[in-house]
Formats: C-alpha cells, sequence, structure tokens
C-alpha cells in the first residue's frame, strides 16, 4: 500500500513536471496562417497571433518631427563645417537633427555626437560616423532601390533609438577549444542566434556577406564528377538562410519553393528582392563599414579586431519588411539622395517642404507619398 | 470457397456490432459485414471522387493528378467542388473507409474471440491520416491546411510543411517518431534474423528451440524478452513511430509557429550552465 502511495506520488510528479515543461515551452493555438502559393502546397507563412502582437508594437513608425518654416538659405550659409547636408535648408538641418537625435541617441541628446560649445568640430567620432551613415542612406537610398524600393531607409530603420543598432555582427570566432583536429569544430556545433539555435556553423556571416562566397550548393547535375559541393558547404549556406528566415520572421516557402530551391521560376518573387539584398549588404559592409573600424574606438570592435557589420536582421528585425513597410523617409526626403533635398536656386521657386525639387525622384518612387501642401 | 483449409472453421455466425445477421456472411474468402460494405462503399465512391477530380484536371499522369485541399479563405467551411470541395467529399469518405475497416476487423475479432490488437493497431494510423486531415488544419483554422491527395503533390506539401519550421528535425515528437521508426525496423530485423536462423538449421542439425534462442540473446546482449515479449515491443514500437508521427505534425503550427531549433532554447537557458 505503501508503495502504492510513492508510486503515484512520482507519477503525479512526473505527469506535472512534463505539463508545466509543455506550457511553458510551447506556444497557445492561435494560428494565423497566410496561403502565398497554390492551395495544398504548403507555400504558407505560419504566425502565431501572440508573435505577431509583440512585433507591431515593436515596429511602430516613430512620430515624424513637425515641418520646418523652411528658410530659403542653405545649411552651409548658416553653419560651419557642414560637409554632407550643406545643400538643404538650414531649418531643415536643425529639424533633421532633432529627428536623428530621437532615432539614435535620445537618451545622450546632442552632445552624443557634437561638442555643445563647439558643434562645428569633429573631435567627437560619433559625428564622423553620422557623416559617413548620411552617405550610406543616400547611397542604399538612391543605389539599391532594387531592395529597398521607394520605402527606403533612414537612421531609425536600423538605430530604433540606440546609438549602435541592437543587430550589428562581428567576426565570430566561436567558443574556446581544444587544440588540434581534435578540438575542431569546422565553425559549427556551438548554438548561436545566427543559424536560430540549430548546430549548424554560427558565423555564417563573415564567408557570405562580408565576403563574396557563393551560396549556391545545389547541384546542376544528376552524377557528381562536375559537382564538388560538400554537405559542409550546404550546412553554411543552410545556416545563413536560417538567419535571413528569422531575420525576416518568415519560412523557408517566403522565396523558395523547396521542392527545388534553386529554380527562380518556382520561387516567389521575393528571391529577386532577396538577392539583392544579398548584394547591398556586402556593399555596405565591404565599402562603407570597413571603413569606419578605424574611425571607431577600439570598445566597438568585436572579439576580433573587426568594426561592426549588418545583415538582414540590423533592418529588418524580425520582419520581413523593416517596420511592417512603413516609411521614415517619407517624411526626410533630404535622406533619399545627396541632391534630393537640396535648396532651389532661386528662393522663389521652392516647392513645398519636404518634396524632393528634381520631378524624376518620384516617378522612381512608387511608394513616395503626394506631395504636401 | 475458403482460400485454406483450415479457414472454413473459422467462420463462425455472430459477433457483430450492427445489423445482427443481416450482413453476417462471406463472399468467397471475404467477411462482408455492415462495415464491410459500408467501407467498399466509401472506398467505390472517394476512388471515383479521385478519378473525377483527374478527370477535370490538367493530367491523367499518375505521378502528377492532384486534388488540394481549398484555400485558406474557406476557413472550415465548404469550398465549391472544383476549389477543394472535391478533396473535402474524398476526405470524409477516406475516413469512413478506414473507420469502417477498423470496425470490420473489430467484429473478425469478436467472431474469432481474440483480443483486439490488429483494430487497435490499426487505429493508429487511422489517427495519424485523422491529425494531418482534420485536428491540425481545424487548430489553424482552415482546411487548406491539410495535404493534397497526389503522390508527387503530396510530397511538395511535406517538403514545404516541413521547412515552414526551418528544421524539422529539431521538433522533439518528430525525434521521437524516427527514433521509434528506426527502432522498430531494427527490433525486427533482430528478430526476423534469429527466426529465420533458428527455423534453417544447418546439415544434419535440428530446428532451434525457444531456449536456444533465448541463449543466443543472453549470449550477445545480455537479456532476452522472450518469444511473447518480442511481439508485445515490436507493437509498442510500431504504434508509438505512428503516434508521435501524428503528435509532431500537430505540433507544427497550432503549438509551435517557429523555427523548431528555436524551441530548444528552453535547453540552452536551463539554469544549470546558463
Amino acid at each position: 500500500m505503501k508503495q502504492m502511495k510513492f508510486r503515484l506520488g512520482m507519477a503525479l510528479a512526473g505527469v506535472a513536471v512534463v505539463g508545466i515543461g509543455l506550457a511553458l515551452t510551447f506556444q497557445r493555438p492561435h494560428a494565423d496562417v497566410v496561403q502565398r502559393g497554390f492551395r495544398g502546397t504548403g507555400m504558407d507563412q505560419v504566425f502565431n497571433k501572440q508573435d505577431l502582437a509583440v512585433k507591431a508594437y515593436a515596429n511602430q513608425l516613430p512620430a515624424a518631427e513637425p515641418a520646418a518654416d523652411l528658410t530659403g538659405v542653405p545649411a552651409s550659409q548658416v553653419y560651419q563645417n557642414v560637409k554632407v547636408l550643406g545643400n538643404i535648408d538650414a531649418a531643415e538641418l536643425t529639424r533633421l537633427m532633432t529627428a536623428m537625435t530621437t532615432w539614435v541617441a535620445p537618451k545622450q541628446g546632442c552632445a552624443y555626437c557634437h561638442n555643445l560649445n563647439n558643434l562645428a568640430s569633429d573631435e567627437l567620432y560619433t559625428k564622423v560616423v553620422a557623416r559617413r551613415m548620411i552617405q550610406m542612406v543616400w547611397h542604399i537610398n538612391s543605389d539599391w532601390k532594387t531592395h529597398v524600393a521607394g520605402t527606403g531607409v533612414t537612421c531609425y530603420t536600423c538605430h530604433r533609438g540606440q546609438p549602435v543598432p541592437a543587430y550589428v555582427w562581428f567576426n565570430n570566432p566561436g567558443p574556446p577549444q581544444a587544440l588540434g583536429e581534435l578540438g575542431n569544430r569546422a565553425g559549427q556545433n556551438a548554438p548561436t542566434l545566427a543559424p536560430g539555435l540549430a548546430s549548424l556553423p554560427y558565423d555564417p556571416f563573415t564567408p557570405f556577406l562580408e565576403q563574396n562566397n557563393d551560396i549556391r550548393v545545389i547541384s546542376t547535375s544528376a552524377l557528381p564528377d562536375t559537382d564538388h559541393t560538400s554537405i559542409k558547404q550546404t550546412e553554411w549556406t543552410y545556416s545563413l538562410m536560417m538567419h535571413f528566415s528569422n531575420s525576416l520572421g518568415v519560412n523557408c516557402t517566403f522565396c523558395h519553393n523547396t521542392r527545388s530551391f534553386a529554380q527562380w521560376d518556382q520561387s516567389t518573387p521575393q528571391r529577386a528582392t532577396a538577392w539583392y539584398g544579398i548584394r547591398m549588404v556586402r556593399d555596405l559592409n565591404q565599402n562603407v563599414l570597413a571603413g569606419l573600424r578605424d574611425v571607431l574606438p577600439a570598445h566597438r570592435w568585436g572579439p576580433l579586431g573587426d568594426g561592426p557589420k549588418v545583415n538582414c536582421a540590423t533592418c529588418h528585425q524580425g520582419v520581413y519588411k523593416p517596420l511592417y513597410g512603413g516609411s521614415t523617409l517619407k517624411d526626410y526626403q533630404e535622406l533619399a539622395s545627396s541632391t534630393s533635398g537640396a535648396v532651389p536656386a532661386s528662393p522663389d521657386d521652392a516647392p513645398a517642404p519636404n518634396t524632393p525639387p528634381a520631378a524624376p525622384a518620384p516617378a522612381t518612387q512608387p511608394d513616395a507619398p503626394a506631395p504636401k501642401p | 470457397m475458403a482460400l485454406l483449409s483450415f479457414e472454413r472453421k473459422y467462420r463462425v455466425r455472430g459477433g457483430t456490432l450492427v445489423g445482427g445477421d443481416l450482413f453476417d456472411f462471406w463472399i468467397g474468402p471475404f467477411y462482408i459485414g455492415f462495415f464491410g460494405v459500408t467501407s467498399a462503399f466509401c472506398a467505390i465512391v472517394g476512388t471515383l471522387l479521385i478519378i473525377y477530380g483527374a478527370a477535370i484536371g490538367p493530367t491523367w499522369n499518375v505521378w502528377r493528378i492532384n486534388i488540394a485541399p481549398p484555400d485558406l479563405k474557406y476557413g472550415l467551411a465548404f469550398a465549391p467542388l472544383k476549389e477543394g470541395g472535391l478533396w473535402q467529399l474524398i476526405t470524409i469518405f477516406a475516413f469512413g473507409a478506414f473507420v469502417s475497416w477498423a470496425l470490420r476487423q473489430v467484429e473478425i475479432c469478436r467472431k474469432l474471440g481474440m483480443g483486439y490488437h490488429v483494430p487497435f493497431a490499426f487505429s493508429f494510423a487511422i489517427f495519424a491520416y485523422f491529425s494531418l486531415e482534420v485536428i491540425r488544419p481545424v487548430l489553424l483554422g482552415a482546411w487548406g491546411n491539410a495535404f493534397p491527395y497526389g503522390i508527387m503533390s503530396h510530397l511538395d506539401w511535406v517538403s514545404n510543411t516541413g521547412y515552414q519550421y526551418l528544421h524539422f528535425h529539431y521538433n522533439p515528437a518528430h525525434m521521437l517518431a524516427v527514433t521509434f521508426f528506426f527502432t522498430t525496423t531494427f527490433a525486427l530485423a533482430l528478430h526476423g534474423s534469429l527466426i529465420l536462423s533458428a527455423v534453417n538449421p544447418g546439415k544434419g542439425e535440428t530446428v532451434k528451440s525457444t531456449e536456444h534462442e533465448n541463449t543466443m540473446f543472453r549470449d550477445l546482449m545480455g537479456y532476452s524478452i522472450g518469444t511473447l515479449g518480442i511481439h508485445r515491443l515490436g507493437l509498442f514500437l510500431a504504434l508509438s513511430a505512428g503516434f508521435w508521427s501524428a503528435i509532431c505534425i500537430i505540433i507544427s503550427g497550432p503549438f509551435w509557429a517557429r523555427g523548431w531549433p528555436e524551441w530548444w532554447g528552453w535547453w540552452l537557458n536551463l539554469p544549470i550552465w546558463n
């Protein structure tokens, strides 16, 4: 009898532990499935509504600063040492500086980049970085429309109120390991967030998003004689793809029909956008961010002494379109390109505030808002 | 006419669940019964509906015939016949045929005075089908989440649905199911090789007995589960494989909508090493 009670108690305890474990680790069924292909093909995005609510809260657009009373005078004539934004209206420069403060350094304020006794001074490295970042934003918005379309990006797309964006990456040497062949992890089996906690390689970014290694591994012939792609290479590619999925909060079928990952005619249009995105990220890491490494102080470097770099998550932050497709750029047209916010030659011909003066610019931005009165 | 000389003595009247003596007869070697009739009816109508679906579809290539479930927008309602309604009817008839077959097995068990092991085992297969085509779609809110009927098309669905969770091998129930599938085949290989060896003795030797079989495994691994036990174990392993297969697809979507590797975050976050 006593033994029976003991067994019953143990069984109940076991059930309780498993039950609590299941309740804590799984989600409650509030599914939101989005069909993106012919019925019955499984080309669906599967969401949990609780996840979506959290993401919707985290991805709200910040309120735009009120429109500036334009002075008609370029900033370069009012302020000193304005190297990249000298063309825009002086009042608009003040407005943009206010916005940048709330986007990047809301707690630290102007002093994060400026010497408050001499705003023109370049003594703080953050100001030098910010200037380069403005050029980068121009470059993205004007040369990478293949990826960002008319929605474009601003500082807020990545920074979200933080001086260093939450999702930047460094070359990852992996955890400490024994020397020699026995300690060789071959870059994997140490779970990190990069491949979504899978045992896949923990740093897929260095080979594919900093260097230009080929991502494609699917064989194009039935026999292996001309195809020397290994399973290990495939694991690197899958690791990168896991990062894509988790960064965008979507599954593999957002871009691929998995019956054949390689075939473009069976993939979704988003795959083409992603293809340009990969090239854009490489371009930014190689041509913009690598150059900033020496501008940054050592405490901003990674464990191998490299500067911070971008990947998909830097902008997307778990959502298939950053900020769910909301555009912060539409209220700050001076960030669209190096010329888009320039003060016109004659103040009398000035267009309405916040509209690009050059006619072709809106035409190439189908998503651009109608000019404000 | 009975197929085997000794089958005649198994033809016992009674034991039916429904219909009394009305359907309690045989056609050739086949017992009919009420559920034999419903089974045949559902199977024939369902098959004819599939053939109709193929006839109005783009191909007669058996590999590529595809009867797809409705679009998600129809939710759990009926869809137009040519836009998934056919799939809904076929599903109803398929389920009718499977359940009828299980109940026919029950009737045969009752006639023979044996346990319900066979219908019990078959019900796990029905449960797996029911999980895929009814339980999970209902939990997700639309019949369109079920898999299509077609040789290639259902494989495409499996592939895409697996990749909806990025890396399906990290699904804990899938891990259990795969383990049970491998274990059941391994156990069958061990058992089958043992029996074949025992009943095919070398020249001049006699067929080996149970004691010999037990001794063989006691020598090999220190334990023999026994002649009856191996069949209990085999049933447990096989049914566990089917059961956890059903669980692994039910939890994918309704109870976990992200990549499966991420589910294991609880393990990485255990306070023991984190």
